[in-house]
């Protein structure tokens, strides 16, 4: 899952704006229909509005565009969630409440995928009778197909790239855009209509949910296969299928495919009647026809504007239909160890940071929860851990004695300077940031604060080791959630030094640890999950030892769920409300 | 040329005129004052003006700048905004007086009894409209005719004024006529319903003097063809001298001197009007010195000065005792038919005329 | 007048290629010089931690790496001669002139603009009517009554109407009308099969704005006009008041507010942006923000050039008019 990087408000002006204009007296005339007994946080943790009702439309709204609707060229999170009701894959996330949402489950596949010759091959057994929109039945080779396409990147770049990398090519394979014949892609074999087999490099224990996270296994049948333009119109073998082709930056509309045969798919149903997705909806428009009713998902799902959030959080009626889960990501502070190389110096910043003001920054318990760990409670196996120089205490503020010790230890008993960066257009990273720099003046430790836009701060600077070296940057705000919600998925990215790359780098702290590098390396090769979270909870303590990222909150979001939104509840695995199993009602 | 003489003076308080009723003569002027309310003060630009004039006859009113001359006759057309304009008097137009009546009645009145021609026929026709346009609008408000009717009197009209080739000259726009042309047109606009009564603002002062002479030639002819009365503004005494049987020179908003044009030109009774005669360059001789300008600057209207208006500015006040800065003089006849207001006794002002200035003219 | 026009047409071709060769010059100079490269770009339209294959194919496909002068000649060919586009599975026919292709969408920008063009057509062609008819009559009213409390009332408005951002408007409306008071629906306009008067309260909002200014700029005008001499002849030949203003006074005002007119429609629709962010309404405007938030140079050249394209247009459209309605233009 990719940080929500362009779903921020817009403009703080209009929001302080819209909430002093509502907050007096919003939504007197909502919740009317809330005579479902339905709690605060209800839908954090289970279903809530449950309901076989058939019928109606349900609508989705969306300030942009999803990136492309072909389930083999997203990332993001919402875009994935989304798929689902038109696209099915060999594995996907466990359609359940709680932790077991972030789970890998069987979808086209009949069984989790069995790993042979050391992790390296993995095969995969189909569901028979699975049919597209237009009846025919989905075979292995379209599969095999899909997979294939993910080859070229000029074709499908947004999507992620672990197919090119993990599978076993013999060589150059350039896509089947480029190369007509299938049989040259030697990374997928077929050996009938109902086996699909991977053939890695290398071990790689976690396949299961590189199959399952995405929609790249989803199957294309190459006749249909319209390359760029292949969004606008996917072939569905999903509940629903597209009425017409997908305008991007408009919207589109699907209905029922009846085609679908719910017997073989638990993790989806076909509830309303049709589903209609509106792009270029402003987001305070958009908070707004939710509270109505007008519109029953905003579809980035990173929660609602500072001025429904007012508005909710001061009424109760409001605040009943709304959830306020962990989101999946950790706001974190990253220090750049290529910048600040001594340890010493980075555990003074770390002693001397105001963990409360910190909090507080990004809202208080309705913002997050103070963190220990790097990976959050929703990634499977994670353990708390323990703190290193600093404590997960929201009332914390700080040990300037121990982080001036450690800054004599850096033989800098005066003090540093360094730079910090964060997101100029978001007022909570700023203010952290802020909070940060006060907290460390009191050791002497300079911060000089610079905001770059979120448009590019995690491709160009954050993400761009180029600038941060050039800039010396020591510190910034990071949230980071996982591809998939294991300790690989999120440490590996963010502190494997074989995951630093040039733009859209995620290990900011550019952290090459001898220690941590081995464990990835050999983590990769063992078969039991909890032997693997084991060592994933290893390095995460490791990171923080090291003193390379130095934790704040796991983030919360503050979800509406309009009264006649129906089986609907937080995802652990896309971090917001699962969009394949929703119903509306009225 | 024989000039009638039926433009007859009124009293300036008009007080003593026989009778406050309705008057003989075709248009009476009583007691005029039109004052403007403004932020410095009130600007008193008619005080007190009184006048009459018949039929077929000319009137000319001449003074500087500021004088009054145009507000007068603005006045009478009633083209003050009476938001911002105090009117008081009486305006009796053959029978109807103006001034109390209703903005209606008089804007009917006007273009049809009355009409008025503006000194810049550029800036005083609209440039978006053909001439023809123009002079079809000012007929058909006052009579009720179709197109084709009002367009043939409006080349009948431009025919009249002078202007070749009329049917094709109709419809060129007023920027495509030559001055002397455009002001041809303006005086066919303003005949074109047959008006009684005729005010020319300075209708040659935009000319050049070849121009000048056919456009009052034109104004005398029509004069003659309508019988309109006609009042002639102008500050050129050579104009009013061509064309007018009486003369009336305004100073600060009154009446200075009264007269016939004969003895307006021969026999001026007030120092005002000595120093118009003698800063018009005459073509007809030698002048035995230099053209006279009358010193000084005409008074501001919101501070006349005490006494005689012209004080500050006549040589001879010195000759009153005083009287002309602290009294105002009155508008006296002093012969039939011309009146003057000065505070110099008769046989002063002839010797001063006699010996002074009329040798230096 | 045909040779003025052909003139006029020569030299906005010319104004358009000096746009769209500033707008690649912002597009890819300026970023430059701020220590952007290329890859950077290509980053922008990859997912996560886009590895080094990824980037390059990225920059291939939209030739990022070759010389700018190099693809703005590529742009200005297609527009020319057309091109072909391909999808991967086959190559498409872009006929000239062929704006491209999106970065984003991988769609025509032709026909993203094509689609766009009479959503924004619309919201200007209402605001237009609206603000134009209550601007001047308020204008004329105004200048007419000048002093009185309704002079005072009506420039008291129209300067907040001027100082009062769309943004600010339209979010106020949009909360009490829309969503408090449900007086009207909410804001739905996507295309001409819509109903039209879903836009009333854009209309209204961006109305506001502009009949603020005409107000301002009539009453100026028209006080200006009534004290020219031609009024004062109208007067003389015993028209009616009402004629008066109308025909003489305004028509002679109307020369100042048809040149400001003809601009801001031409403005408003090359992209009415604020107007459409607020509403979120998909117009031209929408189109051009998107293209330039998302750094997607076909789209924001082919917004950036209609709009250039309107407004070249509205200005001979009102130097034609000039003539209609001032015969010296037209004799000279």
């Amino acid at each position: 899952m990719k940080s929500p990087k362009v779903v921020t408000s817009t403009a703080a002006g209009i929001v302080v704006l819209g909430l002093g204009l509502s907050a007096c007296g919003g939504g007197d005339d909502d919740g009317g229909g809330g005579g479902n007994g339905a709690k605060f946080d209800a839908g954090s943790t289970a279903v809530v509005n449950v309901s076989d009702h058939k019928g109606g439309v349900l609508k989705f709204a969306q300030p942009d565009d999803f990136e492309s609707l072909d389930p083999a060229n997203i990332y993001y999170a919402y875009g994935l969630n989304f798929v689902r009701i038109f696209s099915r894959s060999l594995m996907t996330y466990n359609s359940k409440p709680g932790l077991e949402g972030s789970k890998m489950v069987p979808d086209l596949a009949e069984a989790p995928g069995t790993a042979s010759n050391g992790s390296k091959t993995w095969t995969y057994k189909l569901k028979r009778g699975v049919k597209y929109e237009d009846g025919t039945e989905v075979k292995a080779k379209d599969i095999k197909y899909a997979v294939a396409r993910t080859f070229d990147r000029s074709v499908l770049h947004n999507g992620p790239s672990y197919f090119p990398q993990l599978l076993d090519v013999g060589g150059k394979y350039d896509g089947p855009f480029k190369d007509k014949n299938l049989d040259n892609f030697k990374g997928v074999s077929t050996p009938d209509d109902y086996t699909v087999v991977f053939n890695l490099k290398s071990a790689f224990s976690e396949f299961d949910q590189v199959v399952g996270f995405s929609g790249q296994t989803a199957p294309v049948p190459a006749a249909k296969d319209t390359g760029v333009r292949y969004g606008m119109h996917p072939v569905s073998t999903g509940p629903y299928k597209l009425q017409g082709d997908y305008t991007p930056k408009k919207g589109g509309t699907w209905v029922r495919n009846t085609n679908w045969d719910p017997a073989t798919d638990p993790n989806r149903k076909q509830l309303p009647d049709k589903i209609e997705v509106q792009s270029g909806l402003k987001a305070e428009e958009i908070d707004s026809r939710l509270q109505a009713g007008t519109v029953q998902i905003d579809l980035p799902g990173s929660g609602v504007q500072a001025a429904a959030r007012q508005q909710i959080l001061t009424n109760p009626k409001l605040k009943a239909n709304s959830d306020n889960p962990l989101a999946g990501f950790h706001w974190y502070i990253p220090l750049n160890t290529k910048n600040i190389p001594n340890i010493e110096c980075r555990k003074a910043i770390v002693y001397a940071a105001d963990r409360s003001a910190m909090y507080r920054a990004y809202g208080g318990e309705v913002g997050g929860q103070v963190s220990t760990s790097i990976q959050p409670p929703a990634v499977q196996g994670r353990e708390k851990g323990t703190d290193f120089y600093t404590k997960a205490d929201p009332t914390y503020t700080g040990d300037q004695a121990q982080a001036k010790a450690s800054l004599a230890k850096c033989g800098k008993p005066g003090g540093f300077s360094t730079n910090m960066i964060f997101r100029s257009d978001r007022p909570k990273e700023k203010a952290t940031a802020e909070a940060l720099q006060q907290s460390l003046a009191k050791v002497n430790i300079k911060l000089n604060l610079k905001g770059y836009p979120s448009g590019t701060y995690t491709n160009e600077q954050l993400g761009a080791p180029k600038f941060m070296a050039k800039e010396k940057i020591g510190l910034g705000t990071y949230g980071w959630a996982p591809d998939w919600n294991t300790g690989y998925g999120y440490l590996q990215p963010v502190s494997d030094v074989d995951a630093i790359v040039p733009t859209g780098n995620a290990n900011a702290e550019e952290l090459d640890d001898p220690q941590v590098n081995k464990m990835w390396d050999d983590v990769v090769a063992v078969q039991d999950p909890a032997q693997r979270a084991k060592i994933y909870n290893q390095i995460d303590a490791r990171i923080r030892e090291q003193a390379a990222i130095l934790p704040n909150v796991y983030a919360k979001s503050l979800l509406y769920r309009p009264t006649n939104l129906t089986n609907v509840y937080f995802h652990a695995g896309y971090g917001m409300y699962d969009y394949a199993n929703l119903g509306v009602t009225g | 040329m024989a000039r009638k003489r039926q433009a007859e003076l009124v009293n300036d308080t008009g007080e003593t005129a026989a009778g406050r009723g309705a008057p003989t003569a075709f248009l009476e002027v009583r007691d005029l004052k039109i004052h403007f309310p403004t932020d410095d003060g009130l600007v008193k630009s008619v005080d007190g003006l009184s006048f009459k004039l018949e039929r077929g006859s000319t009137l000319g009113i001449v003074g500087e700048s500021g004088s009054g001359k145009s507000v007068t006759s603005l006045g009478i057309l009633g083209l003050h905004n009476r938001g911002n304009a105090n009117v008081s008097g009486e305006i009796w137009l053959d029978g109807t007086e103006l001034v109390g009546a209703s903005q209606n009645e008089v804007r009917r009145l006007r273009g049809r009894k009355m009409s008025m021609i503006f000194q810049d026929p550029l800036s005083s026709m609209h440039p978006f409209y053909t001439v023809g346009k123009q002079i079809i609008e000012a007929y058909r408000v006052h009579n009720d005719v179709s197109k084709q009717v009002a367009r043939k009197h409006a080349i009948d009209m431009l025919g009249r004024v002078g202007i070749p080739k009329p049917d094709q000259r109709v419809d060129d726009y007023p920027h495509q006529f030559s001055g002397g042309m455009r002001q041809r047109a303006m005086i066919a606009m303003a005949l074109s319903c047959d008006p009684e009564l005729l005010i020319a603002d300075e209708p040659t002062t935009a000319l050049d003097v070849t121009v000048q002479a056919q456009i009052l030639d034109l104004i005398r002819d029509l004069q003659q063809e309508f019988n309109s009365a006609i009042i002639m503004i102008t500050h050129d005494l050579g104009v009013v001298a061509e064309l007018s049987d009486d003369i009336l020179v305004m100073y600060a908003g009154r009446c200075a001197e009264y007269a016939s044009v004969e003895d307006a030109f021969h026999r001026p009774l007030h120092p005002y009007t000595w120093g118009l005669l003698g800063s018009m360059p005459r073509l007809d001789r030698e002048r035995s010195e230099r053209l006279m300008p009358i010193k000084g600057t005409p008074p501001s209207l919101i501070n006349v000065p005490e006494g005689c208006a012209f004080n500050p500015r006549c040589a001879y006040c010195d000759l009153t005792g005083g009287k002309s800065t602290t009294e105002r003089p009155e508008l006296l006849e002093v012969e039939p038919g011309h009146k003057a207001a000065c505070h110099l006794s008769l046989e002063k002002r002839r010797e001063i005329w006699d010996s002074e200035i009329r040798p230096k003219l | 007048m045909v040779a003025f026009i052909v003139r006029r047409l020569f030299g906005a071709v010319g104004l358009l290629l000096i746009i769209s060769a500033v707008t690649f010059a912002i597009f890819f100079l300026v970023p430059r010089a701020a220590g952007v490269t290329t890859d950077d770009i290509a980053g922008r339209f990859a997912g996560k931690q886009p590895d080094a294959a990824t980037l390059a194919a990225i920059k291939d496909r939209f030739g990022l790496d070759d010389p700018v002068p190099v693809q703005y000649g590529k742009f200005i060919k297609a527009i020319v001669v057309g091109d072909t586009y391909d999808t991967g599975t086959e190559k498409i026919d872009c006929p000239a002139p062929c704006l491209g292709y999106s970065f984003r969408t991988n769609q025509s920008v032709t026909d993203q603009l094509v689609d766009r063009a009479p959503v924004t057509f619309m919201i200007t062609a209402g605001a237009a009517v609206l603000w134009l008819v209550a601007g001047v009559s308020i204008g004329i009213l105004s200048a007419l009554r000048r002093g009185t409390i309704f002079d005072r009332a009506a420039m008291g408005v129209a300067l907040a109407g001027v100082s009062l951002p769309i943004f600010f408007t339209g979010l106020l409306s949009l909360a009490f009308i829309v969503h408090r008071w449900e007086i009207l629906p909410a804001v739905n306009y996507s295309g001409p099969s819509d109903n039209p008067f879903n836009l009333l309260l854009p209309w209204i909002c961006l109305a506001f704005l502009y009949a603020a200014m005409y107000a301002r700029l009539t009453r100026a005008g028209m006080l200006e006009t009534m004290n020219e001499d031609f009024i004062r002849t109208a007067r003389a030949k015993g028209l009616p008041e009402k004629t008066v203003v109308l025909k003489h006074g305004l028509r002679a005002s109307l020369t100042p507010i048809m040149t400001v007119f003809g601009l801001d429609v031409g403005l408003v629709l090359g992209g009415a942006i604020i107007t459409e962010k607020t509403f979120s309404i998909p117009g031209l405007g929408q189109l051009a923000l998107d293209g330039v938030n998302q750094s997607d140079l076909p789209v924001v050249l082919g917004a950036t050039m209609t709009a250039a394209l309107f407004i070249v247009l509205a200005n001979l459209v009102v130097d034609i008019l000039y003539g209609v309605i001032d015969p010296r233009v037209r004799h000279n």
